[in-house]
């Protein structure tokens, strides 16, 4: 507990930018590197670490009962992805914890204050700030450990509240702090103004008019269309995630979705949450402004993680109730989303699934048969929002060759990228590589054993964060949003030859008609 | 070539011991995860250990071939090299069995008047470290690629209009 962290190169994050956190009023901008001895805290920065802890003590109650519960078992110890990537100890979640466990006794409780270490407690310190900072900036919040926990402590909660009080002296990272200032000045985190997201969108408009011969035309903050869709933004510049995009954009052209892109809730990922539960709020309550203002039925979310986890456990208390939107129902098959009766949101792939199961797509798996998916349970979407089924329904369905995991690391057991909860930064590439390992692992032995030679995912950090992590580990895997593998799948209307696929390479699945044709022919006349 | 002789007859106890020597060099309460659980899954580091120390002991044996050796190398060194780990400590492994060696057959070794036998092994074992080398720079090489192209892909489409994505190089069309 006393050893101090050592901030080498790509074992810690760059420090969140003066002016990103001036932009959203976070407290104590400055410049400042995690290296530098002197971390510029404010002059009374115990004083706002004992009254920021008090408070959430009080206001949340899973957060006092986290602090007080823990006995120690241990079942938690071994299931964090960083514990078993890096080896480092405080990464067990119990020591984890432990980290401000120990402040919590040794400054809050009285027999921490007077026994000190003999009662688990330990003084508030500048090292013990180094400390958190250098932890809580390992935890993606995944929540794998709570599965494990019989008290069903959720050390991602401890982990959240414990940014927060690291942002209350202004000790946050710029991965966060900047997508956070973008999102909210502009609307996505690489603060992408109008235009170029809907320049953007048009350019992959073409990109499926030249590879897939249909030709899309999407609206943009378009008045009373019955649906918005939001997705993160990462799905509009980054690869392979505009090979998602172009997805969506294929399946809502296919079923005539009525639906509208926004160029101001461009942003369906939420790095508030990885900030404070009052900057989550600031920036969902965006896409729900904007389904107010346009005027839609319901709002569809496109294949995000902690979006959803934020929709799911913390909308309705945030923003809601969104009394101006409908409870979903599809348009196409009439199916009435019971679980979205509430936030008046529902994700892509549960509206997928939904569209398969009544057949309402016109699909041609063959086209994906030269692809061995494996599915990656985000941590957000499983853990978060109990999604593991669906996925699943829609791959089977899109491909003819899908492989899963071993049960042990997927679905709720599921392993972290690694990534996650902002800690997607380049600077963290070793660290994120340390906490890839356990899911690289698992993708490494469905490749040996079964060809496996595509990633799926449903999440944008996962589809920005993996070809990296395969790359290092398992290479000769690809990544993939599912939606990727629909479109693939999808026969369009008045659609040209898919002799490329969305990625403008040639489809090493694709017959050609004529040849079809010619064998079929060849084929009859053999029999007669 | 007793010496080998020797080595396969004490295997089980040399392997064992130059596992505890590689789990060793993390802290004490991983090393103990580390060895106590057997899933591949779950355990990832301590099974790959486990796994690669036996056919690298095996490979010793045989007379250590770069070809042969690389994988179960790599396979060990992969996770050291992005671990927090010095270069020199992500290697050091390789060095210890000399050590492991001397210990566990020293006394047979006099007895039996093997020490040629031994400066010969134990070059092997140098040339193992080199390439144990080799393999460690290769994987650092490949995270400060990796993390250039991942820039690259984080504002693709960005990049792409705005024309500066380069296609790498490749073989000109010869003249004809």
């Amino acid at each position: 507990m006393d050893t101090k962290p050592e901030f080498k190169p790509g074992n810690f994050l760059y420090a969140g930018k003066a002016s990103a956190l001036e932009t959203v009023g976070l407290a104590n901008p400055r410049d400042w590197s995690p290296t530098d001895d002197d971390w510029k805290l404010p002059a009374d920065w115990k004083g706002i670490v004992r009254e920021g802890m008090a408070e959430r003590l009080q206001r949340f109650r899973s957060f006092k009962l986290f602090m007080d519960i823990c006995v120690r078992c241990g079942a938690c110890a071994d299931k964090c992805h960083f514990f078993i990537g890096s080896g480092d100890p405080k990464n067990m979640p119990v020591l984890r914890a432990e980290l401000i466990r120990s402040i919590y006794r040794g400054e809050m409780k009285t027999a921490g204050k007077i026994l000190g270490k003999l009662a688990g407690g330990r003084k508030l310190t500048e090292d013990v700030i180094k400390e958190w900072f250098y932890y809580f900036y390992q935890c993606t919040e995944c929540r794998r450990c709570s599965v494990f926990c019989p008290y069903g402590i959720d050390t991602a909660e401890i982990t959240i509240i414990a940014r927060e009080i690291l942002n209350l002296l202004g000790t946050n990272i710029d991965w966060i702090a900047s997508p956070v200032a973008n999102c909210f000045m502009t609307g996505n985190h690489l603060g992408l103004k109008p235009h170029t997201f809907k320049e953007n969108i048009e350019y992959l408009v073409d990109d499926i008019e030249e590879y897939a011969g249909v030709r899309i035309e999407p609206t943009f903050n378009r008045k009373g269309a019955e649906i918005l869709f939001v997705t993160p933004s990462g799905d509009v510049f980054a690869e392979p995630g505009i090979y998602t995009l172009m997805g969506y954009l294929m399946l809502f052209e296919h079923i005539g979705l009525d639906y509208t892109w926004s160029t101001y809730a461009s942003e369906g990922g939420n790095f508030g949450f990885f900030t404070s539960h009052e900057m989550m709020k600031r920036l969902n309550a965006k896409m729900y402004a904007e389904s107010k203002r346009l005027g839609v039925k319901w709002i569809l979310g496109g294949e995000c993680g902690h979006m959803w986890r934020v929709v799911h456990q913390y909308m309705d208390t945030l923003n809601g109730p969104a009394d101006w939107l409908e409870q979903p129902v599809s348009p196409l098959t009439g199916t009435r989303f019971e679980n979205a009766a509430s936030t008046k949101m529902v994700h892509i792939t549960e509206f997928t699934a939904d569209l398969i199961k009544n057949n309402k797509l016109k699909l041609d798996p063959s086209q994906n048969d030269h692809i061995i998916p494996t599915f990656h349970d985000s941590c957000n979407t499983s853990r978060g929002m109990g999604m593991l089924e669906e996925p699943r329904y829609v791959l089977n369905n899109v491909c003819n060759n899908f492989v899963d995991m071993a049960p042990q690391v997927i679905r709720e057991n599921t392993f972290c990228c690694g990534s996650g909860s902002g800690l997607n930064a380049g600077e963290y590439l070793e660290m994120r590589f340390r906490g890839g390992l356990p899911r690289a692992n698992a993708v490494k032995r469905v490749h040996e054993d079964h060809g496996v030679n595509m990633l799926s995912c449903v999440c944008a950090i996962d589809r920005a964060v993996f070809p990296a992590l395969m790359d290092y580990w398992v290479p000769g895997v690809g990544v993939c949003g599912v939606s990727e593998l629909v479109a693939n799948a999808l026969v369009m209307e008045g659609q040209g030859e898919r002799e490329y696929n969305l990625r403008g390479e040639e489809n090493p699945s694709y017959k050609p008609p004529a040849e079809d044709e010619a064998s079929a022919e060849a084929g009859e006349e053999g029999e007669e | 070539m007793k010496l080998k002789t020797l080595l396969a007859k004490h295997k089980s106890a040399l392997i064992s011991r130059w596992v505890d020597a590689i789990v060793e060099t993390y802290p004490s309460e991983t090393a103990k995860f580390l060895k106590s659980k057997k899933d591949q899954f779950s355990n990832p580091v301590g099974h790959t250990i486990v796994a690669e120390t036996k056919n690298l002991f095996d490979q010793v044996l045989e007379g250590v071939d770069r070809e042969k050796v690389t994988p179960f190398l790599d396979r060990i060194i992969r996770i050291r090299a992005i671990q927090e780990f010095t270069p020199s400590q992500a290697i050091s492994f390789v060095f210890s069995l000399k050590y492991i060696i001397r210990e566990v057959v020293g006394p047979e070794i006099d007895t039996e008047d093997l020490d040629q036998e031994l400066v010969d092994l134990e070059a092997t074992l140098d040339f193992m470290a080199l390439v144990a080398f080799d393999i460690y720079m290769s994987c650092r090489e490949q995270v400060y690629d990796i993390r250039a192209k991942e820039v690259q892909q984080n504002a693709f489409l960005l990049l792409k209009r705005a024309n500066l994505l380069v296609e790498k190089p490749g073989p000109k069309p010869e003249d004809s």
